[in-house]
């Protein structure tokens, strides 16, 4: 009964978003006017179909793949303050791509998600490497946070010794929908296969909470389906990076705000987590669209705007 | 003999805890697991659930090698408690018990009404029935080890392998849930548990196995088990004997 409440409070929420951010930006339009936006001969097809439409798409399919991921990992890691940061996977893209734009400044912009993609998924099999497939979770956590770190630091390194090339890197860096269009709907939409590997984890998850030892006496392979977990939470974290930067906080609040909502069960959780995960990006993007046009903030700031403060408040209420 | 190790060492990190152990599970019983702080008795629990891999030796399931068996069927045979689990967020008492239907369910773990039924019956046999709505993370040590044990009785194996399940429980609940092993004793499962009270032991189990240093020292039933010589050289306590005035199982005095 909860569940289908919830469900229904946060879906009509999705819609009321998805409309408002059609609806407002440099130019506010009216409902009739964003449904003539659709056919091609309206004088705003530009404005939705060109801009709003994919941004606001870009946003509800990252923000569900972050969520998601961020909720896959506090499973594994079996810390509800674990994120897919913990993994390093944003950071070791943050690195190639501010390694492309510094160093190799002549590369056209057209590589800038890949070499994204590819340092992201460099620092996962690096982190593999570095723990092994039968490593306890805390280590693997450990680890990453550590390997985080200097992969910030190595960023930091770069801007600062060549700062021609800094205000790129920067705006990058936090993570922004600013710009995304069709092209880069089009470059996520393969990840999107992960999202039943996923679903299809939900039971074994379930019983990873409940520790190695029960899970194992249960009948689940633990190195199988941390390993299994952990790849598809890279998978997705590493696209959403690539296309959009790393969107802070958004993998540790949404499974956060979402178990409090409907519970710990995966097959609820995960859903629900993405689906809060849409509302808070789209939230963010429209807020950094509308706050002060038509100057942008990145949404990236935006999420950790909403995100501090709902995490100090949740410190205070568990006090 | 359904559960049995055979020349099994085991430890970790390469240091065996266990050594050179061969041991038959007698079925049917209530078993005893006893003997001082590190001499191996949770290790050598922890090898018959599958939780440590064996460094030498086989442990056998019906007289097949455990390691070989599919997963999902030993998780029917043979269900443990550990002495410690995490505490899980965000899930009610009910799903707890529930998640120890899951090696009998789907993929998405959906649960039937036999299901259920085992759900309903393992909760009232610990007494945690009327806690069922109430969040595992928001119960008392006591009430938790109990929800855990309905898990446990949930996945409805015919052997349970126990971890100390006293630990955290009054001493009230402690004497409920060794009346309870009793019951489900008689309804035929095989219960064996590492405890720390040897009095407890010898009163409601069938068969003690005293271990010190990996080894197995002695075995059998409390009577010829629980002898001052064995209290001296395996827990060095100068100790006597005499009979429990009300169960007439023998009981051990500290002098």
């Amino acid at each position: 009964m909860r569940t289908l409440f919830v469900s229904f409070s946060l879906f009509s929420l999705l819609a009321f978003l998805v409309v408002l951010s059609l609806s407002f930006g440099a130019v506010s339009l009216s409902i009739s006017e964003i449904l003539s936006g659709f056919t091609p001969d309206s004088e705003f097809y530009f404005t939705i179909h060109e801009y709003r439409f994919p941004r606001a798409v870009l946003a509800v399919l990252v923000g569900a793949m972050m969520a998601l991921s961020g909720a896959l990992v506090q499973g594994v890691i079996r810390n509800p303050l674990a994120s897919p940061d913990v993994l390093g996977v944003s950071q070791g893209a943050g690195l190639a791509a501010v390694v492309l734009m510094t160093l190799f400044p002549s590369v056209s912009i057209f590589w800038l998600p890949w070499a994204a993609l590819a340092g992201g998924i460099s620092a996962a099999l690096l982190l593999w490497a570095l723990c092994g497939a039968h490593s306890s979770a805390i280590k693997l956590a450990i680890t990453g946070v550590a390997m985080a770190a200097l992969y910030s630091s190595a960023v930091d390194f770069l801007m600062l010794t060549r700062p021609l090339e800094i205000n790129n890197a920067l705006l990058w860096l936090t993570g922004s929908l600013w710009g995304r269009g069709w092209d880069q709907v089009f470059m996520i939409l393969p990840w999107l296969v992960l999202l039943p590997l996923a679903f299809w984890l939900a039971k074994r998850m379930n019983l990873i909470s409940l520790g190695d030892e029960v899970a194992t006496s249960l009948g689940v392979s633990i190195p199988v389906t941390r390993l299994s977990a952990l790849a598809i939470a890279v998978g997705l974290t590493a696209s959403c990076v690539a296309i959009c930067g790393p969107i802070g906080f958004l993998g540790l609040i949404a499974p956060h705000l979402a178990r409090r909502l409907v519970g710990g069960r995966h097959q609820i959780l995960l859903p629900c987590s993405m689906v809060v995960g849409m509302v808070i990006l789209l939230l963010a993007d429209l807020l950094a669209r509308t706050i002060n046009p038509p100057i942008e903030l990145p949404a990236g700031i935006m999420t950790a705007i909403i995100g501090a403060p709902y995490f100090l408040w949740l410190l205070l209420k568990t006090r | 003999m359904s559960l049995s190790t055979h020349n099994l060492s085991v430890g970790y990190h390469d240091k065996a805890i266990v050594k050179d152990v061969s041991l038959i599970i007698p079925d049917g019983k209530i078993v005893a697991l006893l003997g001082p702080n590190g001499c191996g008795k949770s290790t050598l629990l922890k090898a018959m659930s599958r939780i440590l891999s064996p460094m030498e030796g086989e442990i056998h399931w019906q007289g097949k090698n455990l390691l070989t068996e599919p997963s999902r069927y030993l998780a029917t045979q043979l269900a443990l408690l550990p002495q410690t689990q995490p505490i899980p967020e965000g899930i009610k008492v009910k799903d707890l018990v529930a998640y120890g239907r899951s090696p009998y369910t789907g993929f998405w773990g959906r649960l039937t009404t036999d299901d259920n039924k085992v759900i309903q019956d393992a909760m009232d046999k610990v007494g945690v029935a009327e806690l069922a709505e109430q969040l595992v993370s928001e119960l008392s040590g006591g009430q938790r080890q109990r929800v855990w044990l309905a898990m446990t009785l949930a996945q409805d194996t015919p052997y349970l392998l126990l971890d100390e399940p006293t630990t955290y429980m009054d001493l009230s609940h402690q004497v409920e849930l060794m009346e309870l092993f009793k019951t489900l004793n008689d309804a035929g499962k095989t219960i064996v548990t590492v405890l720390h009270d040897i009095n407890q032991a010898a009163r409601y189990c069938d068969h003690l196995i005293v271990m010190k240093d990996g080894e197995i020292i002695t075995q059998g039933e409390p009577e010829t088990v629980l002898t001052k010589d064995m209290l001296k050289s395996v827990f060095s306590l100068n100790a006597q004997i005499h009979q429990d005035p009300i169960a007439k199982t023998p009981m051990c005095v500290v002098e």
